[in-house]
């Protein structure tokens, strides 16, 4: 078989490096090709991006909240960003919105998220000695490093960065007289981008083949962890609809930079009529969206694979429904290329292709519920033990669930006329997608770290951070729905220019007194993160009693992870509580002749082909 | 002299915080408490779970019955009635989903908190519950979907014959309005006639241009079917009219249009939310710049009597910019001069 070739090749460099120990600083932490430092790198850029998009969203917050006060305070830091009488800039401030929209979009919830964990566990779970092709993987970092620089030049230069909105609607993006962000801005976010998609291909293709090809002994699909099987269809949608958005994205450029039509027809701006006829911005929606709403699930399916472990483990119970699970995750794969116009139910696109799209889009809805149920289900009759990863699991399933509901409004084309582009639309996405899949990416950081750096976070710290931040962001996003309800339009520097958006002032500065609140919190997270590498606590080589690969690895992997062989897989890895075990748990490199006061009828059967497997 | 303050002050209680965090670890070290199943806290965080779902519920509901007002902006249009009352079906149904769910959440977290003494239950799957709620969830949908279509299909069906069309068009950062006048058509257009003036880009070798006039204000007859034809001339802006449950994308490059009934005019819309002041308003529901936040179009709905005279009152667009005449053809002169007419002119 090619994987065990592969891993056979690997062996051997693994004992080269034991006897030799060669590479230095710069090779092993900067241009490394190990996955588990490619994933740190992932995962510390991603939290840096964080701090700047969150720290983004608390300016246009005070805005919101307080439109009546000074900024002048603010001037050390923004320059002549706020205005002579001590405001914000109306055009800086869609330059925030647009800038967070991104950052958190791409750079912390898909790179930092799919990133960081498809990158350290698809190896260590599946039982590799690394990605298939490390090479490709550092690649893969580094474009995504040099797409982050370009992309933070861009906040700084004297015309401001992108501000057309994170979806970068044509015209307004296309032409610099419309707004001075889609200038040099613009030309740079296209750039970073650009980058981008290179970046996520890169790393999409390892990913993939990784999972095909370099699996150990005995793993075959069916006993793949969800995590793994989340992150091989988060890659799958990658590879399929990143290329659509590069696609728009190079049109775009043409029709900046080319004099091509392909988004502009009969434009009068600035006091002149453009040359360009023929070109339709509906178009862009289109492919905008294509990958668009693709994107999203991009972002929250390894957060439901990053929970379905750890609602298992520390329910110490079976996850339940594992096959409706890996079908779910494919049916929202599939369904997720075929629902995107439902972001364009207003935008002037032929009403038929909306009822079309409004069938489509609750038909997602389906495979999201199964897998709620199924997360209840998992937590009834268990034995939960509330470590911070599990609290922010919960978490994640309460967002869920709030935001996958609003979809059904929205996603009804009818109901949608009104709610569009209102602040019940910035609510549901929130929910659903940003909290769930930040949710996520936490509870996997504080579930890995022993593992990653061999040392425990502080719990009492992750109970602090984490109450702080499910209640903080409730208290954010939940009284949008009222506020979007009311008509309040998404992207407004300030309300007061209408009678019919008059109210709601207090519940404004509500909002943003509870954002203040929520993102200092996220203060507690990075120092207990930053302190537990070096000061925490060692971390046993299985904290959690969980029965994936990983946690069969020594307290601090090295390169090729395990030292010696690597172990075979004979069981599912969800053998939590099994009536007759010992303990509450069976990893999976146990087999069954090892464990007969346990095994299930159907299994004794197992024992005879477990020769075979070793063998294979 | 304040900052330094505010930053000594930040430093020293960031030092207290690092002080207790180092002694509570200290202490977590001797008394062994991180090796319990939760870290000693297990207890507290089921227990937290229950004080967040009774106290967000309470909130919740007193927050959306003492409020219901604020939210719930009365209704002006026909069709508004009826996805709204789509709207609100929804809010039911997943109003209950939304409260089971989340109590069971939340009470499951709670009761089967961890017991060294209990065993999880090993329950791998069951196909009839997974069944049960794959098809549960389907049929709701279906009935969302089914009503939604009907409701979708209504509102986007072409306008009917005798509508009011009036043009709405959106640029940075305003929209105008212009109506066909008496003879009942809008005037063709071309962006490349656009100037400081002409801002619709009126084209005057097409006579239906001649008696087009645009007011400062969107008026509306009472009871009777309008269709806008919006569209934009530098990039998208949205038609929003919040009241009346209509929104539309206006588009360079390509004409989009939305058809209604208002069914309040002003003064009645006065009378029932008590606000002598009250004003139907349009707003821009598309990011389009600098000035999004402040495209405000004045909207006021008629009695149909009142609005017939409203509009016999208004002067062409032609009568009020003379020297547009130079554009029209020499054959169609006489004919722009006796259209571009308006009542009061000719009263004159
Ligand atoms: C339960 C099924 C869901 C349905 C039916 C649904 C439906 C919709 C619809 C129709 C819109 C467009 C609304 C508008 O702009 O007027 C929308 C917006 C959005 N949805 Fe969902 N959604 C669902 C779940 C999700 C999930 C799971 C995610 C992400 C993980 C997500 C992320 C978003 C985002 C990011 C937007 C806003 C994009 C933007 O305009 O900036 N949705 N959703
Ligand atoms: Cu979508
Ligand atoms: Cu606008």
């Amino acid at each position: 078989m090619d994987s065990t070739v592969v891993n056979e090749h690997i062996d051997h460099a693994v004992e080269d490096h034991a006897h030799e120990h060669h590479g230095n600083f710069i090779t092993n932490y900067i241009f490394s090709t190990d996955h588990k430092i490619i994933a740190k790198q992932y995962l510390i850029t991603g939290i840096f991006w964080a701090i700047i998009g969150g720290g983004m969203s608390m300016i246009f917050r005070l805005q919101l909240g307080f439109p009546e006060a000074t900024m002048e305070w603010l001037r050390p830091l923004l320059g002549d960003w706020i205005t002579s009488t001590g405001k914000l800039d109306p055009e800086f401030y869609l330059a925030l919105v647009t800038m967070h929209g991104t950052i958190m979009v791409f750079f912390v919830l898909t790179a930092g998220l799919s990133g960081t964990f498809s990158n350290y566990l698809i190896p260590l779970q599946i039982g590799a000695r690394d990605m298939a092709s490390g090479f490709m993987n550092m690649l893969s970092y580094w474009f995504f490093f040099v797409s982050s620089v370009v992309m933070f030049i861009s906040i700084f230069i004297e015309t401001g960065p992108a501000s057309g909105g994170w979806v970068i609607y044509p015209p307004l993006s296309a032409l610099p007289q419309a707004i001075s962000g889609s200038g040099l801005g613009m030309t740079l976010w296209l750039v970073s981008i650009a980058l981008f998609i290179v970046s996520t291909l890169l790393g999409g293709i390892n990913y993939i083949t990784t999972i095909i090809n370099l699996r150990t002994k005995g793993m075959s699909f069916t006993k793949l962890p969800l995590t793994i099987w989340s992150f091989f269809f988060t890659a799958t949608i990658g590879l399929l609809s990143f290329p659509v958005l590069l696609g728009a994205a190079l049109l775009l450029i043409f029709d900046r930079s080319f004099g091509t039509s392909f988004y502009l027809s009969e434009i009068y701006i600035a006091g002149e009529a453009l040359p360009n006829m023929g070109g339709s911005p509906i178009l862009f929606q289109h492919l905008f969206w294509f990958l668009g709403h693709p994107e999203v699930y991009i972002v929250i399916m390894p957060a439901f694979g990053i929970t379905s472990e750890i609602i298992s483990t520390n329910s110490r119970k079976p996850i339940f429904g594992y096959k409706a699970m890996i079908i779910s995750l494919l049916g929202i794969t599939v369904l997720s290329f075929v629902v995107w116009a439902h972001h364009m139910f207003v935008s002037g696109m032929n009403p038929f292709l909306g009822s079309i799209f409004m069938l489509l889009t609750l038909i997602i809805a389906i495979p999201s519920a199964v897998k709620v149920f199924n997360y209840l289900t998992t937590l009834w009759k268990g034995n939960i033990i509330f470590t911070p990863a599990m609290l922010f699991s919960i978490g994640l399933v309460s967002f869920f669930i709030s935001g996958g509901l609003t979809g059904l409004f929205v996603g009804n084309s009818a109901v949608d006329i009104q709610l569009h582009d209102t602040y019940f639309i910035v609510a549901h996405f929130h929910l659903v997608m940003g909290s769930a899949a930040f949710f996520g990416m936490i509870a996997g950081v504080y579930h890995w770290f022993p593992k990653m750096f061999g040392r425990m976070m502080d719990n009492k710290l992750g109970y602090i951070h984490f109450w702080l931040s499910f209640v903080g962001i409730y208290m954010v996003f939940f009284p949008m729905h009222y506020i979007g309800i009311a008509g309040f339009p998404r992207r407004y520097y300030s309300f007061t220019n209408f009678d019919a958006f008059s109210t709601f002032v207090d519940l404004n500065a509500f909002v943003s007194i509870a954002a203040l609140i929520t993102f200092a919190a996220q203060f507690i997270f990075l120092f207990n993160f930053f302190y537990s590498i070096y000061r925490g606590k060692k971390a046993p080589e299985n904290p959690w009693n969980s029965n994936t690969l990983e946690w069969t690895t020594p307290r601090n992997p090295g390169h090729g992870n395990w030292p010696g062989e690597i172990p075979t897989v004979y069981r599912w890895p969800y053998d939590y509580s099994k009536p007759g075990a010992k303990e509450d748990f069976i990893p999976q490199n146990i087999p069954f002749s090892k464990t007969p006061e346990s095994n299930l009828p159907h299994e004794v059967k197992e024992i005879e082909k477990e020769k075979a497997v070793e063998k294979a | 002299m304040i900052g330094f303050s505010i930053a000594v002050g930040v430093f020293i209680i960031l030092a207290i915080l690092l002080l207790i965090f180092r002694l509570h670890t200290l202490v977590n070290v001797m008394k062994e408490s991180d090796k319990k199943a939760g870290g000693g806290f297990n207890k507290g965080n089921a227990f937290l779970f229950m004080v967040f779902l009774i106290g967000s519920f309470g909130l919740l509901f007193w927050y959306s019955v003492k409020n219901f007002h604020l939210y719930q902006l009365p209704i002006a249009s026909e069709h508004g009635v009826t996805t709204d009352r789509l709207f609100w079906i929804t809010m039911w149904i997943t109003g209950i989903v939304f409260i089971i769910t989340q109590v069971l959440l939340f009470y499951f977290s709670f009761k089967y908190r961890h017991d060294e003494n209990r065993r999880a239950l090993f329950f791998p799957d069951n196909n009839r519950l997974e069944l049960l709620w794959t098809i549960v969830p389907a049929i709701v949908l279906t009935i969302l979907v089914v009503y939604g279509l009907f409701v979708w299909n209504k509102v986007m069906a072409p306008a009917p014959k005798n509508a009011e069309v009036i043009e709405i068009m959106g640029y940075q950062f305003a929209w105008r309005v212009r109506y066909p006048g008496k003879d009942e058509v809008l005037g063709t257009h071309d962006y490349r006639k656009i100037d400081a003036t002409n801002e619709f880009g009126l084209d005057f070798t097409d006579r239906a241009a001649y008696d087009d006039f645009v007011p400062r204000e969107l008026h509306l007859p009472k009871g009777q079917p309008v269709e806008l034809k919006i569209r934009a001339r530098d990039v998208l802006h949205s038609v929003f009219a919040p009241h009346f449950r209509l929104k539309m994308d206006a588009v360079p490059g390509m004409p989009t249009r939305f058809w209604f009934i208002p069914t309040k005019s002003t003064a009645e819309m006065r009378e029932e939310t008590g606000n002598s002041e009250f004003n139907y308003e349009i707003a821009c529901t598309e990011v389009c710049g600098k000035g999004h936040f402040s495209m405000r179009l004045l909207v006021v709905v008629d009695e149909p009597a009142d609005y017939e005279k409203w509009k016999s009152e208004q002067q062409p667009w032609l009568s009020k910019n003379p020297e547009y005449m130079a554009q029209v053809p020499q054959d169609l002169k006489e004919l722009a001069m006796i259209k571009s007419q308006s009542e009061s002119t000719k009263l004159n």
